[in-house]
């Protein structure tokens, strides 16, 4: 048992034994460890990143046989077909990674344990993101042959990165809020999408237009956009996440 | 160590507690006995910090609920219907998860000497889906006195299990209980639960129908004051 300060000897084991952690270090390590949880049970799984990638894969084949577009149309559109990729690959993974906290009583074990609920939420946020970022990934150069495109360009991975942030953001809040319901299927992508159109609009016109190679001053207000969604976003489900876990 | 006065839940029009008063001592081990949809889980929920009471005042180790509901979480061990694992993480890396959201020390030490409290040092790296029911159980066990509570609440730990399952469940409680813990355990099980529990409280239309201290009572003498009780709460 670390310390034995005595000011702590008249406290329970469960006290002391936690004595020596700022909270800060607390709250991260507490973050940490439900990364640490998601990653580990889905490299065993494979269950929800199995699902969004192939779901993922056949959105972009689907796309691709549907459309048959010449070079200049491709280059207009590629940014829209990828981000309703991303949004519908995303919902999928976003409804089974609260499911499965849901279903066996998991959220109840996570609520039990002493730290701030929003701790639970930044944990499974930042996991659903990993598990976006790692999606899209793998599309980007599954479209980048079949569409016969390059999009290795630092700027799109920069509005990917900002536009999964806000969807991850949005759709970790929504999700615990529809897991609890019986239609949670049906329900998170009624609440999500309405929701995500800022973010899904400026993420398309800010790739389409790094894409398509127009000057950052056309540019930066949809990024400025996405930037913005996420604070607001991010700072709703630190207040509000709370009250939507607990009954 | 448990304090609750006129404790009041209600959902919608339906009141669950009724201005219900509990008053438990460090190192009790209380059975809270009565008939289904009496308020067990009910109120084992908002001991847990899992739900809050429409009215009343509740103190749990010397901290209020809900305002200090962190500092109750650290000193309380739950085990509810639902062993609240995860299948795809082996039995280590569930109580290594569980330890390192209380941010415990040496955790690997705490972790095997849980494992081996539970008698499941042997599977520590099968993943709890293949565990039996029985097995997650007493897992589930072990993740609550994981960080060393002062208070463990159990909601019918033996739902579900066979009676070799039932049995060894049993002498963990017995050793459990032999460290000292404020228990509070709700179950139909009174065969069982004579053999383990101190004080017997039986719960009726939301309130406490009746409370007794008694050492080993045979299961006929329990039944015969658990009917008088629940005919009394009526």
């Amino acid at each position: 048992m670390p310390g034995g300060e005595a000011e702590l000897a008249g406290q329970p084991p469960a006290l002391r034994r936690q004595a020596g952690l700022s909270p800060g270090r607390l709250y991260l390590r507490s973050i940490a460890a439900i990364i640490w949880k998601d990653m580990r049970a889905e490299l065993r799984s494979r269950e929800m990143l199995a699902s969004m990638l192939v779901f993922a894969l056949l959105v972009i084949l689907i796309f691709n046989f549907a459309l048959q577009l010449n070079v200049r149309e491709r280059t207009t559109i590629t940014a829209g077909v990828l981000w309703v990729t991303f949004a519908f690959a995303g919902t999928l993974g976003l409804n089974r990674s609260l499911a499965v906290e849901y279903d066996r009583g998991c959220l109840d074990g996570l609520l039990l344990t002493p730290v701030d609920r929003s701790a639970i939420y930044f944990g499974k946020a930042i996991g659903n993101l990993i598990f976006m970022l790692v999606v899209e990934a793998v599309v980007l150069p599954v479209y980048s042959l079949l569409y016969n495109q390059n999009l290795f360009h630092p700027g799109l991975f920069a509005a990917i990165l900002l536009g999964s942030i806000g969807y991850s953001a949005v759709g970790t809040l929504l999700s615990s809020m529809a897991v609890q319901t019986r239609t949670r299927d049906v329900l998170l992508p009624i609440l999500l999408f309405p929701l995500a159109i800022p973010i899904l609009l400026a993420a398309v016109k800010a790739s389409s237009g790094l894409l398509q190679g127009l000057d950052m001053a056309e540019i930066w207000p949809a990024i400025n956009l996405m930037i913005a969604y996420d604070v607001i976003f991010t700072s709703l489900a630190f207040m509000f996440f709370e009250n939507i876990v607990e009954e | 160590m448990i304090s609750a006065a006129q404790l009041t839940k209600r959902f919608g029009n339906k009141i669950v507690l009724r201005n219900l008063d509990l008053q438990i001592e460090a190192g009790e081990f209380v059975a809270m006995l009565g008939p289904n949809g009496a308020g067990k889980s009910t109120l084992l929920r908002i001991l847990a910090s899992l739900s809050s009471p429409t009215f009343g005042r509740l103190e749990i180790a010397g901290c209020r609920l809900p305002h200090q509901a962190a500092a109750v979480r650290r000193r309380l061990g739950v085990v509810l219907h639902q062993p609240l694992l995860y299948g795809d993480l082996s039995a280590a890396e569930n109580l290594q998860f569980f330890g390192r959201m209380y941010a415990l020390p040496a955790l690997d030490q705490s972790v095997a000497a849980a494992l081996e409290l539970v008698g499941l040092a042997a599977r520590r790296d099968d993943l709890v889906r293949t565990f039996s029911r029985g097995m997650q159980q007493r897992l589930s066990i072990a993740r609550a006195i994981l960080h060393d509570p002062d208070v463990l609440l159990l909601d019918e730990p033996y739902t579900g299990l066979d009676q070799d399952a039932a049995d060894i469940l049993d002498g963990l409680l017995r050793r459990v209980a032999a460290t000292g813990r404020t228990i509070l355990m709700t179950s139909h099980d009174l065969i069982r639960i004579a053999g383990l529990a101190t004080r017997f409280d039986v719960l009726s239309r939301g309130r406490i129908a009746a409370s007794a201290r008694r050492e080993d009572p045979s299961a006929r003498d329990l039944l015969g004051f658990y009917r008088e009780a629940l005919q009394h709460g009526r």
